[in-house]
């Protein structure tokens, strides 16, 4: 499969390599040329010598978005440090490039669970961290003696 | 009215002075801490501090009273989301976005926003219009109709030179409505001729531009 990923942070530089090694196809679209640093950190070959492929552009330019392949990509991950730029590459990929996988980080739980009602699939770490922590704090079986 | 605007640029600002002018409700949304204080001296209550892409911000402002949402920040995903989420989630039937990027004006367009405007798109079309370099310059669109009146220079020795109106043999669908000669203008009839030098003004069907603009091509 060949994945497309828009914005090498921390998450997406990380996907781009899981996914690489799982022996995909995988090209990576980020403004910051810097940006390709994540994808080297912790490997033996840099990025590109794994086969890997980088395209420096900003993520609403049709034509970086068409060198980093979006019109043949299988599945499109767009994970910019932008809600918004994130959820309009989103709907781009789909409606214009007719991505068939297309996944969306979005932090903001209202916007999030919105836009995830209007068909987009969309990730947010910030209602997965609020699970999480209410999970832990209810599990907790106090030995205090206080009430519940 | 109630307007609401998204932006406390020199934008959205302006056109809320202008708006409270008239007589109309409005309330500013702005982001930027400092930009907002400044705003606030003039406009006092009625604008807000908040980032207007989040639900709860333009739900505190009102929105789902609004008559026309106006987004008019200095970021086109942001503008595009806020024009989205003002007519799909809390039905309002009237949005202006602003384009920053002329480039990003195919994004609105995909995701239904409009009207989108461009201040460097009209300013491209100005320049378009007094630089005689360009042959044909697009006047105005209107996309839902699907019409657009564009205006055409006619060189020496072109097909349309020295032809009437009527025999200019034009498809239907093109209608010749003025033609623009020595600083003036008239409305033409089938007899009228068209000379080497005048500008043409013609409303035309979408998609006819190309058999157009051949009666104006020097061979």
């Amino acid at each position: 499969m060949f994945v497309l990923i828009v914005g090498s942070g921390r998450v997406g530089s990380a996907v781009a390599k899981s996914m690489l090694s799982d022996g995909h196809e995988v090209s990576v679209l980020d403004e910051n040329p810097e940006a390709i640093a994540l994808l080297n950190r912790g490997q033996d070959e840099s990025w590109e010598d794994l086969g890997g492929s980088f395209t420096v552009g900003t993520a609403l330019e049709i034509d970086a978005l068409l060198e980093a392949g979006i019109d043949r990509a299988d599945a499109f991950l767009a994970s910019t440090d932008g809600d918004n730029t994130n959820i309009v590459i989103a709907q781009i990929a789909k409606k214009r490039f007719e991505v068939e996988l297309v996944v969306v980080r979005v932090l903001d739980p209202g916007r999030a669970k919105w836009y995830a009602e209007q068909g987009l699939q969309t990730v947010c770490p910030t209602q997965t961290a609020i699970e999480l922590l209410e999970a832990a704090v209810r599990g907790h079986k106090s030995s205090r003696g206080g009430a519940g | 009215m109630y307007v609401l605007i998204v932006g406390a640029g020199k934008v959205g600002w302006n056109l809320a002075r202008e708006l409270v002018e008239k007589e109309n409700e409005v309330t500013v949304i702005e982001s930027n801490r400092r930009r907002y204080e400044v705003v606030e001296e003039e406009l006092e209550h009625s604008i807000h501090y908040g980032d207007g892409t989040e639900l709860w911000v333009l739900e505190r402002a009102g929105i789902g009273r609004a008559d026309l949402v106006v987004a008019v920040t200095g970021d086109d995903e942001d503008n595009i989301l806020i024009c989205q989420m003002a007519q799909e989630k809390y039905s309002i039937e009237r949005v202006i976005a602003r384009c920053n990027n002329p480039r990003n004006l195919q994004h609105f367009e995909l995701l239904g926003i409009k009207p989108a405007v461009s201040a460097t798109d009209l300013i491209l079309r100005l320049i378009e219009h007094e630089v005689p370099k360009y042959g044909l310059v697009h006047l105005l669109d209107l996309k839902e109709e699907r019409l657009e009146i564009i205006e055409i220079e006619v060189p020496e020795g072109c097909p349309a030179a020295g032809s009437t109106v009527k025999d200019l043999g034009l498809p239907d669908g093109a209608l010749v409505i003025s033609i623009l000669r020595d600083r003036g203008g008239f409305v033409p009839v089938g007899d009228s001729v068209i000379t080497a030098g005048d500008e043409v003004l013609l409303v035309l069907d979408i998609g006819l531009e190309e058999i157009v603009t051949e009666r104006f091509a020097c061979p």
